[in-house]
């Protein structure tokens, strides 16, 4: 019988916990691992109102139909992927919470055509934050990340970050002004991620902080 | 004192900060603020290099990006790099600089005999000269590759850092001159993101060397200041010095290299030497500026002769008298300029040589009034001097400028500052396919119409060269870029300044010598290149009359100089030659770069480690842990063998693949590819896009599929199982799943929107783990609570379960022909659950087998590997597997496979190979034929895909694609290796080495 510590998170073999300190202040660029989310990929179709409603009823969140706009709300956000794709992510959960995720939508869904897919193991978290965050991204990213460009706060997109593809959700300025975004990448490349970001940020002396 | 030519005071160097560097392994000083070049000239060095082709003492000829002749050799091994021009140099303590193409030294040079040769060397000398015989060529070559060339690459690898990065904004100002800060302040104000790039590390171009103009009623330094200091003030607003916009792409895509270090005596570590700015604009307005121009007359390469503006920089910006003796050249109002400036440093002006009959324009005449010696409706015929201009002799014109008359005046002078004119700096408009017109009064090419939208060109690279009209442009053309983004224009008023240009002005292309042309003395039109007006003329009566045929067969404005200084010179002198109006002979074509980048900026940080991502399984660590040597498959790493102490390859594989069929073997499998699909039309779906039908597929059963392109080649294969009634998960090959994805998206998007089906990739939810050999079940059984039997889990079969305690899929699948079984469980329980497997499989000698094994394992069995067997000209029947091709239905590529060519007997087949001598392997990829001839080339009838030794057959295998192979079964082939050996191998009646029966999988 296999205990849920023994999960290791995608960047589990860097020891990054021993890494991590405070973020100390006036910091120009933290990196974090956001350990083992929770993630069900969700496709179906947005002109049939009862799949909004099926979302709404099982995950309590209005369908994000703007894209690349995040629907959030108490530990969970549900992003906006493609015209008829989102995904609901939960941090901090427990490993059943995706299954159950999951069964939930599948359970309102009933027997409209859709796909509930779980998907946060296959998933990385790195979460990038401080007034030179957007230059640590600029420099493998081609997406505009200028508030004016991106839309701040509750946005995401997905592009490619150096060789990997991210998917980038904006979940900060909250009360210190520095942007903070969460990137996902897919679990294997996560490691070159990890470490092509630890080099893009050094210029600015960035710090590896506990989540 | 920095230097015997420093000026006493004035200047926007730091006195209080000398800089030592070397130049030659001589050591001078400097001032911080001083170019390279400054240095050089207050230390009084002019000659810095020897020309290309000639070999000819050269000197300093400009104070910025047109310099053709000070390219340098700046710093040492590995840190070198060649090229580099001293007038963009900025000086640091420590530099070490040394001139190019000069052997043994500037001062005396062994290639100055090519000046002898100078006949020998006519246009189009490499044409002409080397292309016969041709087998001659690679001698040839050895000796231009070392007489050309210029400067040195670095012989080791480059230890700088370098860095690349994407950027955007409203708007891209190119160029901190008047008319760019003018065009930055007023979209910066309006509220538009701006970007601002000086190439410069002092903001201001040209007022930087004009210490007299004043700009809204002050000093224009002072107003130069204030700008800056807004701009840095205002928050959407990036100044970038020392950056070159080097390329303009479509679209408003704009190329820079910043450079971050090179002005730092100690580069911090971490940053990185240069910046690559990929800048992604919605308007750009090109302030660039303007070029002087040159003018041509005979021996004007000597050291000494100068542009009348980079006389100006010397004295105004860096403090340091060029010469003591000057003599000044023009054709216009502009070469005045230099004539004031020297008389007020101190620099006696012999005589200001005007062709113009009539001297005129603001300058001229405060020159007049200064009493300065001016000889009118003249012009400098000659130089004398060879490392340093003596004396030059002066004669009058005739009326048309093309000879002259009297008696020629010697007037001593060790330095002569013409002024042909002024180029607009067009390259960035050009580039983004902008349109030029003629500027009959200006005597110059300006920019007509912008061929990308939201362009704009502003102050003297838009032919405005009055400093009034400079600043009235930029600011309107930054407002009016704001405005297209969408910012209002702002209230604030263009600043005002006087305006003058250089008219009037006299336009001679070409200066008389006392001598024909191309007899004695030389007219150089492009030093960097050593071309002359005689090699133009000579291009021209050999046929050549288009500019663009011209330019190749001579050389005309190519390499780093891009045509900055020569090419409307060039132009002048052929449309003269040909009798044509100048703007019928029309323009080169200007490409990237502007100036030379390093190719470090490409790589940027694309090296070593972060070259490309290596992809980690969850159980990669323990892999490495437990001694792996890894296989790089597309981008993820695999384990390939587990070597124990003492083995090497052949026996680490050997044993493993041994254990796995004796007893029980584990491979790490989570890189093949999983695609979850959901819906009503799912099994549909996978009817189309595999060639076997699977519209009867029961739930919890597994399939093997063949996928192929629509020209009937095999694309891919793998199992796909059904996990429910709409849920289906198929696997594909390691290196395949995207492009598998991507070809399955594009069908439902595109031909079959119609089909209820969702596609999700779920590659790495899972880790993936294969228990295969006879005791698989008793392992397994052990560690599971789902029903293991034969009759509950058959062979190509799925059930859901606990393994050691985890959610998991089990997959009774096979690749090895041994009893097997394919475990999904969530990534991050991956590691724990293999480690769980491992540590209750030490009754059962569980061993890791790595990919090397699974390849024996498979071959023995005659499976193929997608991508080894086949290559994209391959087809199902090509590998005899006609089984799993419908007769009955539609598929993706069945029509292809119905053409003719693909039922021709003699397409390649595959088949098995087994070598005539068991204990001879054969190496992969050898050629094979039927008839060994005493030396190639014999026809070949096919390679060798796969060749191991079988530790359970006891001998080697091997699968080959063979013409008509699967006709040729028993007939015994022969593989010729590139060491001699011929190795004769017989086709096999089966490709299925061990266990044909297939006992093994009950």
């Amino acid at each position: 019988m296999i205990e849920s510590y023994l999960r290791q998170s995608a960047l589990d073999h860097l020891g990054l916990a021993a890494r991590a300190g405070d973020a100390p202040a006036g910091a120009a660029v933290i990196m974090a691992e956001k350990t083992l989310p929770a993630a069900v990929n969700l496709r179906g179709n947005k002109e049939n109102p009862a799949f909004a409603a099926a979302v709404l009823e099982a995950l309590g969140l209005q369908l994000p139909l703007e894209p690349n706009s995040v629907a959030a709300g108490d530990g969970l956000a549900l992003l906006w992927l493609g015209p008829d794709e989102w995904l609901a992510l939960a941090h901090n959960a427990p490993p059943e919470a995706e299954a159950q995720l999951a069964a939930k939508l599948r359970a309102a869904l009933g027997d409209l055509h859709a796909a509930v897919t779980e998907v946060g193991e296959s998933l990385a978290c790195i979460h990038l934050a401080g007034p030179r965050a957007r230059d640590v991204i600029a420099k493998g990213c081609p997406l505009d990340l200028h508030p004016r460009a991106f839309g701040g706060v509750g946005h995401c997109a997905q592009s490619h970050l150096a060789k990997t593809g991210v998917l980038l959700h904006q979940v900060g300025p909250e009360n210190n002004g520095a942007p903070a975004f969460d990137l996902y990448t897919r679990r294997s490349f996560s490691d070159y991620l990890w470490r092509w970001l630890e080099d893009a940020g050094r210029e600015y002396g960035l710090v590896v902080v506990a989540p | 004192m920095t230097g015997r030519m420093r000026l006493p005071q004035g200047g926007l160097v730091k006195r209080d900060e000398t800089l030592s560097f070397t130049f030659n392994g001589k050591s001078y000083k400097g001032l911080a603020g001083d170019s390279l070049a400054a240095a050089l000239l207050a230390n009084g060095v002019h000659l810095v290099g020897r020309s290309f082709k000639y070999h000819r003492p050269r000197g300093i000829v400009s104070a910025g990006a047109e310099e053709p002749n000070a390219l340098l050799q700046v710093g040492d091994d590995p840190r070198t790099e060649p090229n580099l021009k001293a007038t963009q140099v900025e000086l640091v303590a420590g530099l070490k600089a040394a001139a190019q193409n000069a052997w043994p030294s500037v001062d005396f040079d062994v290639g100055a005999v090519n000046s002898l040769a100078a006949r020998f060397l006519p246009s189009g000398f490499y044409y002409k000269t080397f292309m016969w015989p041709a087998s001659a060529w690679k001698t040839y070559e050895h000796f231009i590759r070392r007489a050309a060339g210029l400067g040195r690459s670095p012989s080791r690898r480059d230890p700088d850092r370098y860095d690349k990065t994407f950027a955007h904004c409203d708007v891209l100002v190119v160029g901190a001159g008047p008319a760019g800060l003018a065009a930055a302040l007023a979209a910066g104000r309006a509220g538009a993101r701006v970007v601002l790039v000086e190439q410069d590390h002092l903001l201001g171009g040209a007022l930087l060397s004009q210490p007299g103009a004043a700009i809204d009623g002050k000093p224009a330094l002072d107003w130069v200041a204030e700008a800056e200091a807004e701009l840095a003030a205002l928050p959407e607003v990036r100044v970038l010095k020392r950056t070159v916009c080097h390329a303009a792409f479509d679209h408003n895509f704009f190329g820079l290299v910043e450079s971050v270090t090179d002005h730092l005596p100690q580069p911090p570590e971490q940053l990185p030497r240069k910046r690559l700015w990929k800048l992604r604009a919605k308007q750009a307005v090109f302030c660039c500026g303007a070029i002087e121009r040159p003018m041509v007359f005979a021996d004007n390469d000597r050291p000494g002769v100068m542009t009348a503006s980079a006389v100006r920089s010397y004295i105004n910006r860096y403090a340091v008298r060029p010469g003591r003796r000057a003599v000044v050249f023009t054709n216009n109002d502009s070469g005045y300029g230099a004539a004031l400036d020297m008389e007020a440093a101190g620099i006696e002006v012999a005589a200001v040589v005007d062709t113009r009959p009539v001297p005129a324009g603001p300058l001229s005449e405060r020159a007049e009034a200064l009493g300065l010696r001016i000889l009118s409706d003249s012009a400098v015929i000659a130089v004398e001097g060879k490392k340093r201009v003596r004396r030059v002799r002066i004669a009058e014109l005739d009326a048309e400028g093309k000879n002259w008359v009297g008696a020629p005046q010697v007037i001593d002078c060790d330095l002569v500052a013409n002024s042909g004119g002024w180029n607009p700096t067009v390259h960035l408009f050009c580039q983004a396919k902008g349109r030029l017109r003629w500027d009959d009064v200006h005597g110059c090419f300006v920019p007509d119409k912008a061929m990308q939208w939201g362009q704009h060109v502003a102050g003297a690279a838009n032919g405005a060269f009055g400093l009034g009209a400079c600043l009235r442009e930029g600011a309107a053309a930054g407002a009016g870029a704001a405005a297209d983004c969408g910012f209002a224009e702002a209230s604030s008023a263009a600043p005002q300044a006087e305006n003058h240009d250089f008219l009037p002005g006299r336009w001679l292309w070409l200066i008389p010598g006392e001598q024909p042309l191309g007899r004695k003395a030389k007219h150089f039109v492009d030093q960097q290149n050593d071309v002359t007006a005689a090699d133009l003329r000579l291009a021209l009566r050999e046929g050549y009359s288009s500019i663009e045929h011209v330019k190749r067969y001579t050389t005309t404005g190519m390499a780093t100089d891009q045509g900055k200084m020569g090419n409307v010179n060039a132009i002048g002198i052929v449309a003269e030659a040909l009798d044509r109006h100048l703007p019928d002979v029309g323009v080169t074509t200007f490409r990237p770069p502007y100036t030379p980048v390093t190719f470090g900026i490409f790589a940027g940080r694309d090296v070593d480690d972060l070259l490309d991502p290596v992809r980690r399984t969850p159980m990669h660590a323990w892999h490495e842990r437990n001694g792996a040597l890894f296989e790089d498959v597309g981008q993820w790493r695999r384990a390939w063998y587990y070597p124990r102490e003492g083995e090497d390859m052949h026996a680490a594989v050997n044993r493993e693949v041994k254990a796995t069929r004796d007893s029980l073997g584990i491979l790490d499998a989570t890189t093949l590819g999983k695609i979850d699909i959901q819906g009503p039309d799912a099994a549909t779906f996978l009817d189309r896009v595999y060639t076997n039908g699977w519209l009867k597929l029961g739930v919890g059963r597994c399939r093997y599929g063949l996928m192929l392109k629509e020209d009937g080649m095999v694309m891919d294969d793998g199992v796909t199982t059904r996990l429910g009634e709409q849920h289906y998960l198929m696997t594909t090959t390691s290196g395949n799943a995207a492009a598998v994805l991507a070809h399955l998206e594009d069908y439902l998007q595109t031909e079959w929107p119609d089909l209820r089906v969702y596609l999700t990739s779920v590659t790495e939810q899972f880790a993936t783990m294969t228990l295969s050999g006879p005791n698989a079940r008793s392992l397994l059984a052990e560690m599971t609570d789902a029903d293991l039997s034969p009759g509950a889990l058959p062979h190509m079969a799925f059930t859901p379960g606990k393994v050691a305690g985890v959610p998991a899929r089990i997959f009774r699948i096979s690749f090895t022909g041994e009893l097997s079984y394919e475990i999904n469980v969530p990534a991050s329980f991956g590691m724990a659950v293999w480690q769980a497997l491992m540590t209750a499989g030490e009754r059962y000698g569980i061993t890791p087998y790595g990919t090397e094994a699974m390849h024996v394992l498979r071959a023995e069995k005659g499976f193929i590997i997608v991508g080894q067997e086949t290559d994209g000209s391959v087809t199902p029947l090509d590998l005899d597997m006609s089984w799993i091709v419908s007769k009955t239905k539609d598929f993706i590529g069945k029509r292809s496979l119905t053409r003719a060519d693909m039922a021709k007997p003699d397409r390649k087949q595959l088949v098995g190979l087994l070598t005539s001598d068991p204990q001879v392997v054969l190496p992969e990829g050898a050629q094979l034929v039927e008839k060994v001839l005493p030396q190639p080339p014999m026809p070949m009838l096919g390679h060798v895909t796969s060749s191991y030794w079988s530790p359970n057959c006891g001998r080697s295998i091997a699968l080959a694609l063979v013409k008509g192979g699967l006709a040729r079964k028993g007939e015994t082939l022969y593989a010729p290796l590139a060491d001699g050996r011929v190795i004769p191998c017989v086709v096999a009646e089966s490709p299925v080495f061990f266990d044909p029966e297939g006992e093994r999988l009950k």
